[in-house]
């Protein structure tokens, strides 16, 4: 059996660790997962999901009695997030689907996140309660008043512990500031402001303030017939507070600085990889456009994630990018049909490990493809209930092209568009993957030997 | 009277192996039967019938979009940058004339049927299974390409106007349900359109006459002279015989260029 993928020294194996969500081979709609997002620490996993809500896990703590079930994730929070709106304006819905969800460090108790929807965006406290105050003057236990005259004993109400519950409240809720649909939100290393992006425009919130926020890209024509480009993903730096990229769907990705004006429609840097002319076709703009930008954890590099590639960027180079990697090339010659059924329009995530040493992205059929940066190899993996043993080994999967099919490997033609993986989420320390398959979520884990 | 082979284009060489296999095949046995010019004009209609194809198909898309959430911009401007792109192409070559024969005009109205019939087909299946779906495909196309080169070799200029895919909207008012949602998505664009308010911040029509709104117009390519822009272009391509339909291939394009910058905004 061929081992997993190395990365450093040693070889991972990946295996499976939990899954959640329904078996039912019939899908509910406002079940699909729309965002998967660990925390700052990874004790905490977020999904958010096309019903509006939002289901948040926590890793339990590591028992010395089961060394093997190292840290399962259980449901910590549930709650609705965003419901459907009507905009009466335009006689158009507002769908509740969770486009993003971005965890803020922790800085007390609480943890607070960041989810939206393609108008709002709302900040959601999420704080555990084990207490309860009991011995009131005024109402009884149940909660009723009692009339005042027949009081004739005060007490002082004592706090006694409780079951742990979990409770969700929206603290802010920053509404009103975009036309067009979000697709990104990023909070910056100030910890005190975010951005938001939408098709056109990108605008910086304070966290305090929600009934006005700062647009700092603006890239609406005067004459809307003269659009021919979008604003496709954004993300602050992770570590200087002015900076901040977005990607186009033209395949173009620009840095801004925030110090050089207010309104940043004038790049600090522009990346841009100079065209294929050998694969050019009338698919080529659609399969350039980039649907995820994501800075690495050192800030050096960022990685972007179009229709059939990944690609790492050096922030110091702009006409190229520094690495390309294949997810699935095998889908350059479907790229008739695929524009047909709309895959070609699938937006792709992608996410670094927590050393930037392998990066990770989705495919079809449930596939998803990790590629080592150092050693160069790759890996192709399936999230799928037959693979769904207790610390079962992950089997590298293989696609087909052409010829002889092997036994193990699936053609091309037979792979399943239906099942696609776009949101996945790594660890910020360890090796765990949260890969979500439409409305079940898979955990894996390394291999503990 | 002779005309001049066209190379195809090197866009479709991915679009070879599996789009127009059929297609190809049938190419080649011509070859080895007919002259080389006879072969040089049968590969014309295969490419323009594929590049074609691929336009009433993005179209479509732009037209046929779920109207009770708000389109996805990223996808409506890709599309039309990609209409705009075979647009740019097929007038630069010239052959935009060539394709609004009457005959192609059919051809173009029952592949418009049979692309609408394999998005439905291949979102419900979306079980990766393209191949099928593009044998029916092929058969348009082998069946068409035999007329359309009847056709192109005589000096047929005196077919009638063209069908613009307006007419081929209305055409499809049949109970066929594919083609019953076709006009109601159209219908319900229309009405999305009507309800922005005139004073919002982001109106896009204030410099526009309200014939927008008015399908009547709309679809009988009547517009104002607001945006000729780059149709003035097709003159260059206009031979003297030909006054009739070029005056369509311009309405045309216009409607084409109505229809996309319209829903664009919207």
């Amino acid at each position: 059996m061929t081992p997993g993928f190395g990365s450093l020294i040693q070889d991972v194996l990946w295996c499976f660790s939990q899954v959640k969500g329904t078996i039912d081979t019939g899908v509910t709609e406002s079940d699909i997962i729309s965002t998967v997002e660990f925390n700052h620490t990874g004790e905490l996993l977020a999904t958010g999901d096309k019903g509006g809500r939002v289901v948040i896990f926590q890793r339990e703590q590591e028992s010395k009695n089961q060394p093997h079930r190292r840290g399962e994730y259980n449901v910590y929070s549930t709650f609705q997030s965003h419901e459907p709106e009507f905009d009466y304006l335009k006689s158009l819905e507002i769908e509740e689907k969770i486009n993003k969800i971005r965890w803020l460090p922790q800085q007390n108790a609480a943890y607070f996140l960041l989810s939206t929807n393609d108008k709002t965006v709302k900040l959601w406290k999420v704080s555990e309660r084990d207490k309860r105050p009991e011995g009131y003057n005024l109402k009884d236990e149940d909660g009723r008043l009692r009339d005042p005259s027949m009081i004739t004993v005060l007490r002082v109400p004592v706090l006694r512990p409780m079951d742990l519950m979990v409770e969700a409240t929206p603290r802010r809720v920053f509404a009103n500031a975009h036309t067009y649909h979000i697709n990104s939100i990023s909070v910056n290393s100030d910890y005190e402001t975010y951005m938001s992006a939408d098709d056109l425009r990108i605008n910086l919130w304070n966290f305090e303030i929600t009934n006005q926020s700062f647009n700092i890209v603006d890239i609406k024509p005067a004459n809307m017939e003269e659009l021919t480009e979008v604003i496709t993903a954004a993300e602050f730096h992770p570590h200087h507070c002015n900076t901040f990229v977005y990607s186009s769907s033209k395949g173009t990705i620009r840095l801004c600085d925030m110090r050089a004006a207010a309104l940043c429609d004038r790049h600090a840097k522009f990346f841009e990889e100079p065209e294929d002319p050998s694969n050019r076709s009338f698919f080529s703009e659609i399969i350039s456009s980039i649907s995820d930008v994501k800075f690495s954890h050192s800030g050096r590099y960022i990685m972007t994630r179009d229709y059939l590639t990944v690609k790492v960027w050096d922030l110091n180079m702009e006409n190229r990018p520094i690495e390309t990697y294949q997810v699935h090339d095998y889908l350059r010659s479907k790229l008739c049909s695929l524009y047909e059924n709309d895959c070609i329009f699938d937006k792709f995530e992608c996410v670094w490990n927590g050393s930037d040493s392998v990066i990770m992205t989705g495919s079809y059929n449930n596939f998803f493809r990790m590629f080592d940066r150092n050693t160069k190899r790759d890996v192709t993996l399936e999230a799928s209930r037959e693979n769904s043993k207790p610390r079962a080994i992950l089997k590298p999967r293989k696609v087909c092209v052409g010829g002889k099919r092997r036994k193990d490997e699936i053609s091309v033609d037979s792979l399943d568009f239906s099942k696609k993986i776009l949101h996945t989420a790594w660890h910020p320390s360890e090796n765990i993957i949260a890969v979500a398959a439409t409305n079940n979520l898979y955990i894996f884990q390394d291999k503990v030997n | 009277m002779f005309l001049t082979p066209v190379v195809p284009h090197w866009p479709f060489q991915n679009m070879d192996t599996m789009f127009v296999r059929g297609l190809k095949r049938k190419c080649f046995d011509g070859e080895e039967d007919i002259e080389g010019t006879l072969a040089g004009i049968k590969a014309i209609p295969s490419y323009n019938l594929q590049r074609q194809s691929l336009l009433d198909m993005s179209l479509v898309k732009l037209q046929l979009c779920h109207m009770l959430v708000e389109p996805n911009l990223c996808r409506s401007v890709l599309i039309a940058n990609t209409v705009r792109q075979i647009q740019e192409e097929m007038t630069q070559d010239g052959t935009w004339q060539m394709i609004n024969t009457q005959s192609t005009g059919q051809a173009s109205l029952d592949r418009l049927v049979s692309t609408d019939i394999l998005c439905r087909s291949s979102r419900d299946q979306a079980e990766g299974k393209h191949v099928p779906a593009y044998g029916t495909f092929n058969k348009d196309f082998e069946s068409d390409q035999a007329q359309d080169s009847s056709e192109t070799m005589s000096t047929a200029s005196s077919v009638q106007a063209p069908r613009n895919l307006q007419s081929n909207v209305w055409e499809m008012e049949n109970p066929q349900e594919n083609k019953g949602n076709f006009q109601k998505s159209l219908d319900q664009i229309f009405e999305t359109l009507e309800n922005k308010s005139p004073n919002s911040v982001e109106d896009l029509f204030s410099e526009v006459d309200n014939s927008y709104y008015d399908l009547d117009t709309m679809l009988t390519g009547m517009m104002s002279n607001t945006k000729m822009g780059h149709c003035d272009n097709l003159e260059t391509f206009s031979t003297p015989t030909n006054t009739a339909s070029n005056s369509n291939c311009k309405s045309d394009l216009n409607d084409l260029d109505h229809i996309v910058e319209i829903l664009v905004e919207s």
